[in-house]
């Protein structure tokens, strides 16, 4: 079986800039892992290329999901293969409902599967639910799409719109930041909910140990300059929490 | 050779999927000589069995456009028109006179099938929920072919109807409006559609009718060579409201033609009218070859005490529009709304927006322009706030907003604003924008390929105005926008 997601020797560059200078991870279904790392240290820009952002060149490598070369894909046609990103800063668009937009999103990708379309009542439906999950305003769901939220409830809209696209892998570019502690084990509880299942995997960023209590990663790698320089365990996180980068970063 | 044959032949498929109206129709016509002179004049008049004092007014019209000049203010690049190489009347070959809509030409009804015009006495866009019915008049070319749901309307007495038929059934009611609120010589356009206009419609709702159905004109140039010169004349009696939509589309042909309508809209006391627009001519192709001229002259007279009148326009056509929908505040308390979306994309050029000239105290005006400007094209609002000084606490709001798509492309907004009353009110915002990466990312991300993202986005920044359209005009206008601005990023 292929694996879900595999990285090899990839290099990208933004603005002739090299940020990423051959980086190697492999995620299995079923599994999450987090990466954490100094800020600047090239993170974000993994997930921008993972997910086909203008402007980000890969020069070298490759990556594969879910057996299909990732790279060669526009960034709706990953979406529909299952590619999710939580953004770090969510994006505001005004005057498009969060309703309608969820939809728009939701049915174009079944479109590119071939699949057939979601009605409104059944759409409708699915959504309210999830937003309650979430602890979301059903008002909010009217509102133009992030127009005026605040962080954090940004943050839990993101992952209403993962519940509600049921992706295969989603890269969660610290969905944690911002977030209160009610809403942390909340927006925890939906990762757990909606993506931990033996044919879903996570790629989780992050800088604190606190999300990591309640979702509970398989492998942490620590990303430094562009290149993954460790890899462990859940213990790892403990141990950088405790410890900080030192050696590491150096 | 031939590759690059097949490539032109794709390249010709691919537009006209763009533009999905762009098909024509083999029907029989008829028209006049070419060109323009008084003969014409009276052809088209004989044409239509006008009586006399019809064609006494369409030679005294055609007399001032001699006199006239096409205007050079707008920031349009207008091309030399030669006004005798055009043909001024074509009409279906059919019966002059049809008794019932089955004995509409089976290819015209089949041309309004296509666009998805209902010309049977049926409910819009079925299949959507809430949907209403909706009395058509189809023109075809130069001429009327259709005005359905008649007979119900006469049952409150509103009167819908071609203009012709109107000139003819209701000689008092033409005479006694025509050309009130858009004088003959009001402009060269008006003048020239005073002399050979052909057809149109005209509607009249009689003293506290609230009119039971929306309204619609389809306007269908076909014809090559052929300029389109409707007349419609709206009045709404005391107390009477009506919704009236508009819409229109031509064939994609390689040369240009010329559309001049005039829209005169009469608003007695407390009446109201909300004239909707769904402008979608033939823009043209990708280098500019063909398309539309729209000349229009729209005007609305707010004569009594608290009438209203709003105009919704969404304007995605014609290679050159030249259009300002006014409203002439007379009455106290009078109303005036505009809204307008207007799209330019390739060389397409707009010049458009309104004029509120407020006479009667405590009238009010909202002003709220959405332009679009991608490819090469260029998009100007135009428009003249003028209170004068017998009007007291008057009071105007503003918004335009541009968006560009590309950087190629130009964006302009010309506010004139004269007060002579210093009780005024008068407030003006304007903001211009680029539709914006991240957005567009944010979107595709989420599933949306690039033209759903840009349709999305732009749908978005236009949605206070689209929202005042009547439902079912807004999902065909939602989907007009996406459609013009298909490729226009990347
Ligand atoms: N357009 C750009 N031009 C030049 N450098 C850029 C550009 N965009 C990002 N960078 C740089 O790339 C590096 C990696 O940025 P990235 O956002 O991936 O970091 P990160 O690991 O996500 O950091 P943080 O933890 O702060 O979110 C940073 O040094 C950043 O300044
Ligand atoms: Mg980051």
């Amino acid at each position: 079986m292929s694996k879900m997601l595999e990285i090899r020797n990839l290099r990208a560059e933004v603005d002739n800039k090299q940020i990423l200078k051959g980086l190697n991870l492999e995620i299995g279904a079923g599994e999450i892992h987090a990466i954490m790392g100094p800020n600047g240290a090239g993170k974000s820009t993994l997930s921008y290329v993972l997910s086909g952002k203008p402007g980000y060149t890969v020069t070298d490598g490759s990556a594969r999901f879910m057996g299909k070369d990732l790279l060669a894909m526009e960034p709706h046609e990953r979406a529909a293969a299952g590619l999710f990103l939580g953004f770090q800063y969510p994006v505001e668009i005004a005057g498009v409902s969060n309703l309608h937009f969820l939809r728009a999103a939701a049915n174009a990708q079944r479109k590119t599967r071939g699949e057939e379309e979601l009605s409104a009542g059944e759409f409708i439906k699915i959504a309210s639910k999830e937003a309650k999950a979430l602890g979301i305003n059903p008002e909010m769901l009217k509102r133009p799409v992030n127009v005026g939220f605040s962080g954090g409830e940004k943050k839990r809209n993101e992952m209403m719109q993962m519940a509600v696209l049921q992706p295969k892998l989603a890269i969660l570019d610290e969905t944690d930041s911002g977030l209160d502690i009610d809403a942390l084990r909340i927006v925890s509880e939906s990762i757990n909910r909606v993506m931990r299942r033996p044919d879903r995997s996570v790629l989780l960023i992050t800088h604190y140990q606190r999300l990591l209590d309640h979702v509970k990663p398989d492998f942490v790698h620590v990303l430094v300059k562009g290149q993954i320089v460790r890899s462990g365990g859940a213990e790892l996180a403990l141990e950088l929490e405790r410890e900080g980068y030192g050696e590491l970063v150096a | 050779m031939s590759e690059t044959k097949n490539e032109a032949a794709l390249e010709a498929l691919a537009r006209n999927d763009r533009y999905e109206w762009g098909f024509s129709s083999a029907v029989d016509q008829e028209f006049a000589p070419k060109g323009l002179n008084e003969d014409i004049v009276r052809f088209i008049s004989a044409k239509k069995g006008e009586p006399e004092w019809m064609l006494e007014w369409r030679l005294e019209a055609y007399k001032r456009w001699l006199e006239m000049e096409m205007p050079h203010w707008a920031k349009l690049k207008l091309p030399e028109i030669d006004y005798q190489d055009a043909y001024y009347y074509a009409a279906p070959k059919a019966k002059p006179k049809i008794e019932s809509l089955d004995e509409i030409d089976p290819e015209i009804r089949k041309t309004y099938e296509k666009l998805g015009i209902p010309i049977e006495e049926q409910k819009v866009l079925a299949g959507v929920s809430g949907a209403r019915e909706v009395a058509v008049d189809a023109v075809f070319d130069s001429v009327s072919v259709a005005t359905t749901f008649r007979e119900k309307l006469q049952e409150v007495g509103v009167i819908f109807l071609s203009i012709s038929e109107a000139i003819k059934t209701y000689p008092e009611l033409v005479k006694r409006y025509l050309g009130r609120v858009v004088p003959v010589r009001d402009n060269y356009f008006s003048a020239l559609n005073s002399a050979v206009f052909s057809d149109g419609t005209f509607v009249y709702i009689p003293e506290g009718v609230r009119c039971p159905m929306e309204l619609s004109t389809y306007f269908r140039i076909n014809a090559a060579n052929t300029g389109q010169f409707e007349r419609t004349l709206i009045v709404a009696d005391k107390g009477a409201y009506v919704s009236y939509l508009e819409g229109c589309t031509a064939p994609q042909r390689d040369e240009n033609q010329l559309h001049a309508a005039v829209v005169e809209i009469f608003v007695h006391e407390e009446a109201e009218v909300r004239y909707s627009t769904v402008q979608n001519w033939y823009p043209g192709d990708e280098n500019g070859k063909g398309g539309i001229y729209n000349f229009v002259t729209k005007r609305a007279l707010c004569d009594g005490a608290r009438s209203k009148v709003s105009w919704t326009q969404v304007e995605t056509g014609s290679a050159i529009t030249w259009k300002y929908p006014s409203c002439i505040l007379k009455g106290e308390e009078s109303v005036g709304e505009f809204y307008s979306v207007a799209l330019t994309n390739n060389y397409q050029q707009a010049d458009t927006g309104t004029k509120m000239i407020h006479i009667g105290k405590n009238s009010r005006s909202t002003i709220i322009s959405k332009g679009i400007s991608a490819g090469h094209s260029d998009n100007t609002y135009r428009g003249l706030v003028k209170v004068g000084g017998a009007a007291e606490n008057v009071r105007n709001f503003t918004r335009c907003d541009s968006l560009l798509i590309g950087d190629k492309c130009g964006a302009h907004t010309v506010p004139y604003i004269e007060v002579r009353n210093p009780s005024a009110k008068v407030e003006h915002e304007a903001t211009t924008s680029k539709i914006s990466d991240d957005e567009l990312f944010y979107a595709r991300q989420r599933g949306l390929n690039e033209d759903e993202a840009v349709a999305l986005i732009v749908n978005g920044f236009a949605r206070d105005v689209l929202q005042k359209l009547p439902m079912e005009f807004a999902i065909e206008a939602q989907k007009l926008l996406g459609i013009s601005l298909e490729g226009a990023v990347g």
